[in-house]
């Protein structure tokens, strides 16, 4: 099978990838560039759960083909913060209780990310359709619109 | 209750940041050097004879490792296991399984209920009808208890089969080293995995071990051994490198378990001042080519009535089997029964609420039994009622005017949860002050390793930060399965008594140190000293060292005195708003309110009733699963069609937890909380809209068209 080389700016790391043209953003990010971070929930763009920002706008990574982020910057969960130094939304999610499973988490928090760059001063509802394209199974969404809202809140004090 | 410094507070899950930064690894995130991808051949037809099955064309394309056959000689559904292949990479693998040559022989099938129960139906199984009885229980004499009523009233609830859907679906991967099998699993039960792997491979349960790290949930769907489990040991023996497989959504959606359907008909007698006199239940439940679910416990237990009848059975079909669902049982009997309760108010003009508080019990088996350990309804009733302005009700259903109108209404829930006697857990002290707590259990997603923490770090005046957390592994001390809410209340009092040893050892060193009695040490803030006089302290890290070597403490969840109930319970109250031209309802508002003894956690505790409300009205209005009755097949095996509740749908959910002291359940006086939340939502969904609208929705979910047909036969009335 004919495959190409492209380049991606993985979490501000500049990596070369050979990708084949049917292959998606979520292939090779996990299989060929170990960015486990990024969930598969259902390859089928229908729960959110393998989110990441494509120079900065948030995708289905499953609905991507890595062939369209050739030449781009691609950000996942670990890109927008880890352990040692977390992002504040990430410190939201956690204070606000709203991980349980954590699954979706990943997809979430990309999401919350996006939305927030474009808003800062959220309402209730903009937050609700934001998130509306994540499924999540055990947590509820009550808890992630918390931790959402006071993220913005908190930086807007 | 000041028993408590970090028990029953608002604690952070330990884990939490590794979760939200990407770091906790989840099954399909393991990567083992060599490892082969696994697939599983499912059969396309819902009945057949499988005459042969020719493995050799997928055996020789180039890539593949292993194809095995699964000694079926017969599919009763479509999603059956017929083979498996192990291949280098995902492509060749479904390449090699296209390449299986079975010849079936398509035999008659039925896959609605109806059509099962019809005489001369195709049998599921050769040996046993389609329908069989799993209940017949009785007390007193229904029919005396009719005569006595004022009123008898005969409804017929039904409930749709629901599809547990984790967010992770299931998946597992099989290393041999040597005679030792070694299995990540996603799992609610590793022990099980564990025993029954052993068991099917023969070899000794103690050179299996089976590994669970993080995973997302299952909701029961993950309670047994698997398929694609004991696929990946055999693939992996075979080829002498470790395979992996992972189902898809499709799969997830065909053949790993289901909530079952029911149909229920309730009759019941009651006098006008609100008093049961007979109460009986006719239920049908289907869970494919697996048992369904009884739906009568609640009805048995929960409400006085010296009159009953059950009688239950279950409709095979050929379909993927059930398995159990999230509160398996209650919630479809909570449904009716909660639902019907109100009709019955209706119809001698009482308040729902009345209705039940009338009929209140202190002993089980509708007060015909032994006392319940602890029994906190009422309070949740009261709490409840005043949370949500339960005097905003509409004291007749319907009264309200407009094309949008709210409602508000109310269901009570009983469930299991007391824990498993037995579990074991154990405390490691180290010399250099550090603490391990091990037990066998696994953290399905609640924060299992967070309680663990909460309750050792309780107990020996440390924070929960300080204590590792060693779960998810089947060589670890005996812990049951996460399911049937038991995790907390067996796990937590084990933590808790192997904590209690460690203190108290801790406290002799300390006393002997510190030249007082044991009895006059106390132990907190990472310090020992003497209570009389607090200056003459030894601090946590600097006793330790004088253990010199790591000790264990032995801890055990004891058993419970006869003689008692246990239980758990709640209330859920509900306001919704119904458009009566379009027939959407909108959930506006739940107060849940719940008795599980003593909470652990209340940062978790209100996640898991969050959560559990949440699935509740993703399934009271939108959850189903479809099937073409004349093919079998699954209309949406995916989520795009079937429904589950987003952000857009979600109300605003209030949890109450009110405080009850159980001196007889555990140690600790916990109960379980992962199901109860799931029970009442439906059923107060359900009565709120009669409240709203007027008529009663009889049948989950609860979709706009029905709701518009039934306010069109309201109409018509």
């Amino acid at each position: 099978m004919k495959t190409y080389l492209i380049e991606i700016k993985l979490n501000k790391e500049l990596k070369e990838v050979e990708v084949t043209a049917q292959e998606t953003l979520l292939e090779i990010l996990r299989n060929k560039l170990g960015a486990i971070d990024v969930k598969d929930g259902c390859g089928k763009g229908d729960c959110g759960a393998c989110a990441v920002l494509l120079d900065g706008k948030a995708v289905n990574s499953c609905l991507t083909l890595a062939l369209q982020a050739n030449g781009k910057e691609v950000t996942t969960l670990r890109g927008i913060g880890n352990e040692k130094n977390p992002h504040p939304i990430q410190n939201s999610f956690v204070k606000h209780g709203a991980v349980q499973c954590g699954f979706c988490t990943a997809g979430m928090v990309v999401i919350a990310k996006a939305f927030l760059n474009q808003n800062q001063n959220p309402s209730r509802q903009e937050i609700r359709e934001a998130i509306s394209g994540n499924l999540c199974r055990c947590t509820g969404y009550e808890k992630i619109i918390d931790a959402i809202q006071n993220m913005a809140l908190e930086s807007k004090s | 209750m000041a028993k408590f410094n970090i028990i029953g507070r608002d604690t952070l899950r330990i884990d939490g940041h590794k979760i939200v930064t990407g770091k906790a690894p989840f099954l399909n995130d393991i990567r083992l050097r060599g490892m082969l991808v696994g697939k599983i051949l499912r059969s396309p037809h819902p009945h057949a004879e499988i005459v042969s099955i020719d493995l050799s064309k997928a055996k020789s394309l180039p890539g593949v490792k292993a194809v095995i056959g699964l000694d079926r000689e017969k599919t009763r559904y479509i999603g059956n296991h017929v083979a498996a292949v192990a291949a280098g990479d995902e492509q060749t693998a479904e390449k090699a399984l296209k390449l299986i040559e079975v010849e079936y022989k398509p035999l008659p099938y039925v896959v609605s209920a109806e059509k099962s129960m019809e005489e001369g139906a195709p049998r599921v199984y050769d040996k046993r009808p389609n329908v069989e009885k799993i209940r017949d229980e009785k007390r007193g004499d229904v029919e005396l208890g009719f005569k006595e009523a004022d009123v008898v009233l005969e409804r017929t609830y039904k409930t749709a089969i629901e599809i547990h859907h984790p967010a992770e679906t299931h998946g597992s991967i099989a290393k041999w080293e040597g005679d030792r099998l070694i299995v990540w699993d996603s799992t609610q039960a590793i022990h099980t995995v564990r025993d029954g792997l052993a068991r099917i491979l023969g070899i000794p349960a103690g050179c299996v071990t089976v590994i669970k790290r993080y995973m997302g949930a299952g909701f029961g769907s993950k309670l047994g051994l698997n398929v694609h489990t004991v696929s990946a040991a055999m693939l992996a023996k075979q080829t002498g490198r470790p395979v992996k497989i992972t189902l898809t959504r499709k799969e997830n959606s065909l053949c790993v378990g289901n909530r079952p359907a029911s149909l229920q008909t309730y009759k019941s007698g009651v006098k006008k001042d609100g008093t049961l006199t007979a109460l009986s239940l006719i239920n049908y439940t289907t869970g494919g080519v697996k048992r369904g679910d009884r739906c009568s416990e609640p009805l048995l237990d929960v409400y006085r009535c010296p009159n009953l009848h059950v009688k239950e059975y279950t409709v095979f079909t050929n379909m993927g089997g059930s398995r159990p669902t999230r509160a398996p049982g209650h919630v479809q009997g909570t449904f009716g029964l909660e639902g019907f309760l109100d009709e019955l108010a209706n119809e001698i003009g009482m308040d729902p609420l009345e209705l039940r508080k009338m009929n209140y019990t202190t002993k089980n088996r509708g007060d015909t039994g032994v006392p319940y350990s602890s029994k906190g309804l009422d309070k949740c009733y009261e709490l409840g009622a005043e949370k949500i302005g339960w005097h905003r009700r509409n004291k007749t259903p319907g009264a309200g005017q407009g094309s949008t109108r709210r409602g508000l209404g109310m269901s009570s829930q009983i469930f299991w949860g007391d824990g498993v006697p037995g579990t074991l857990a154990d405390v490691k002290l180290y010399p250099d002050g550090s603490v391990d707590v091990i037990c066998g259990t696994q953290d399905i997603g609640c924060g299992t390793r967070t309680h663990m923490a909460v309750v050792a770090a309780d107990t020996l005046g440390l924070q929960p930060k300080d204590i590792t957390i060693k779960l998810g592994n089947s060589d670890y001390p005996w812990a049951p399965i996460s399911g049937g809410s038991l995790t907390t209340p067996s796990v937590a009092p084990a933590v808790r008594d192997a904590s209690l040893k460690a203190a108290d050892h801790l406290k002799e060193m300390a006393a002997k140190k510190l030249k007082v009695s044991g009895k006059d040490i106390s132990l907190q803030d990472k310090k020992l000293a003497d209570k009389n006089n607090p200056e003459n302290a030894i601090s946590f890290k600097e006793l330790t060292r004088d253990l010199r070597r790591e000790t264990v403490f032995h801890g055990e969840r004891k058993g419970m005195p006869d003689g008692f109930a246990y239980n758990t319970f709640g209330a859920h109250f509900v306001e919704v708003e119904v458009d009566t031209e379009t027939g959407q309802i909108k959930v506006l508002k739940v107060v849940a309110a719940h008795d599980s003894g003593q909470i652990i956690n209340t940062k978790t505790a209100e996640s898991q009733v969050i959560g559990g409300v949440t699935q509740g009205v993703s399934t009271a209005l939108f959850e189903q699963r479809i099937v073409d009755d004349t093919t079998g097949t699954l209309v949406n095996p995916n989520w795009r069609d079937y429904k589950i509740a987003t952000s857009m749908d979600t109300p605003e959910i209030i949890p109450i937890f009110v405080d009850v002291d159980d001196p007889h359940i555990n140690i600790l006086g916990t109960k379980g909380l992962g199901e109860p939340p799931r029970i009442p939502i439906a059923a107060a969904i359900g009565n709120a809209v009669y409240n709203a609208i007027g008529v009663h929705i009889r049948e989950t979910p609860m979709t706009p068209d029905k709701v518009l047909q039934a306010l069109k036969q309201k109409e018509v009335i």
